[in-house]
């Protein structure tokens, strides 16, 4: 059902793909380690053309977990690009190279024009402020292993709604659900835009803006949490004035559910409070673990292994 | 063209040329200019605004004598004109009737106004391409990026090429 598809964004999957790889990952997981050879033979190139550590290094693991080989562009200034390359001549070339590629991209709408040059498979990891397919797949994936489901939950997403490509994918995958109620808290230079607003009117989801958190938390069973970054206010006082409201800590999440877990998809940097690492509800290092497996499905599938 | 009696609304009959009805209200004169006619080309141009209209309420009419609109710019027309009416004239008979339907892809046209977007990066073989998501007023989406390009986006943007 997914073998040679393009993911350029989570949309692009139905909820049938979904389980299929979440059911995929199940059997990954029960694995435990190793190097398995269902990919051998087979090259996955990695196209970064924007900075990534967590992304990059899990595809990376995933595909030699699988028993495949990886071709990295390297740096982009110190690849061709620096002389002036564009990017449909340079997916041409890792086209002919490999046999899946993973691009990411500062500009929307790259991916799409790569898997368009493009003969073989195209994932997208990342490009622009809305498409991050493959961290709403481990975003779902995570919730389902902790809560065992995603439908019948309410969910809380909080930080950078307007920019955060996570969080735009994130929200985005929730219209393949029946969530009970969406929480969407945010300053409000950062709400959601109108066309993701769309998406859940047209899903027939439950929403609701809000700007502080401890106004919603005791309701949550899932709060994913971003990085609200100081570059997005035109004024720096602004975001002083703002950020202590988007911090989490274990007062903020005083009257939480005990049932309550939170996702982040990383890196932090101040918005969640180290001490809230120890509690039951932090979520996101494991969260970050699940991205090799996650990936490991969905390039099986793609690939065929 | 003369108004007649004050109720009716007449022009004169013409031999060969264009007629474009239906046209927003007020969306005549932003036609013309897409269409490049500035009146120096010597073409007689008869054109009326905010009259009533049955279907639209008050709608505008161009009439161009001696211009044949080529089928390409019919989904321009469309864009700023949704469902007018190209009427094509030949020897006082109107010979040829369609609607200007906004197509489902536009591509080429316009440029979408998002600056991240890929297809406004120099030195990439790529065309902006739209999916038209509502006809009525018109209502694009990038293919690329996922920009909505409103009426209005689309209607600025015709006119500052012109």
């Amino acid at each position: 059902m997914l073998r040679g598809r393009d993911i350029l964004t989570i949309l692009d999957l139905s909820r049938e793909d979904l389980e299929l790889i979440f059911r995929e990952t199940d059997k990954l997981l029960e694995l435990k380690g190793g190097t398995l050879d269902l990919l051998k033979g087979k090259i996955m190139a990695t196209a970064f053309f924007e900075p990534s550590t967590r992304t990059r290094l899990s595809f990376q693991t995933a595909m030699i977990r699988l028993g495949g080989e990886v071709l990295d562009l390297g740096e982009v200034d110190k690849s061709s690009i620096a002389k002036g390359e564009n990017i449909s001549d340079t997916i041409r070339m890792l086209d002919s190279y490999a046999d899946v590629i993973v691009i990411r991209h500062r500009l929307e709408g790259a991916a799409k024009l790569a898997a368009e040059v493009a003969e073989n498979p195209v994932i997208n990891a990342g490009d622009g402020s809305r498409n991050h397919p493959t961290q709403a797949l481990i975003d779902l994936y995570t919730i389902r292993r902790f809560r065992g489901k995603v439908d019948g939950l309410t969910i809380g997403v909080l930080g950078d709604l307007k920019y955060g490509r996570a969080t735009n994918s994130f929200i985005a995958s929730l219209t393949m659900f029946k969530v009970n109620m969406i929480y969407l808290i945010s300053p409000p230079q950062l709400r959601v835009r109108e066309d993701t607003k769309e998406l859940l009117v047209n899903a027939g989801i439950e929403f609701k803006e809000v700007e502080r958190l401890e106004e919603v938390v005791s309701e949550l069973d899932v709060l994913y949490a971003s990085r609200i970054q100081k570059e997005r206010f035109p004024d720096p006082s602004e975001y002083e004035l703002v950020k202590g409201s988007y911090i989490i800590t274990p007062e903020t999440l005083r009257n939480a559910k005990d049932e309550l877990i939170i996702l982040h998809p990383l890196p932090r940097v101040d918005e969640i409070d180290f001490r809230v690492d120890s509690l039951p509800y932090a979520k996101y290092f494991e969260q970050a673990r699940l991205g090799v497996p996650v990936r490991m499905a969905l390039l099986k599938l793609i690939l065929g292994g | 063209m003369r108004l007649d009696s004050g109720k009716e609304l007449i022009l004169r009959k013409i031999k060969d040329g264009t007629i474009i009805d239906h046209i927003p209200a007020g969306q005549a004169l932003n036609l013309l200019k897409l269409m490049g006619i500035t009146g120096r080309e010597g073409f007689t141009v008869a054109l009326v605004m905010n009259v009533e209209s049955k279907k639209l309420g008050k709608k505008d009419i161009i009439k161009v004598e001696g211009l044949e609109l080529k089928p390409e710019d019919t989904s321009k027309v469309a864009l700023i004109a949704p469902m007018a009416t190209i009427n094509v004239v030949k020897n006082y008979e109107v010979v040829e009737k369609r609607k200007a339907v906004p197509p489902e892809i536009v591509e080429g046209v316009l440029r979408c106004r998002n600056p991240n977007c890929i297809t406004n990066k120099p030195n990439e073989p790529v065309k902006p391409r739209f999916r038209t998501v509502n006809f009525k007023p018109p209502k694009l989406v990038c293919e690329y990026c996922g920009y909505v390009m409103t009426y209005e986006d689309i209607v600025k943007q015709l006119l500052s090429e012109q």
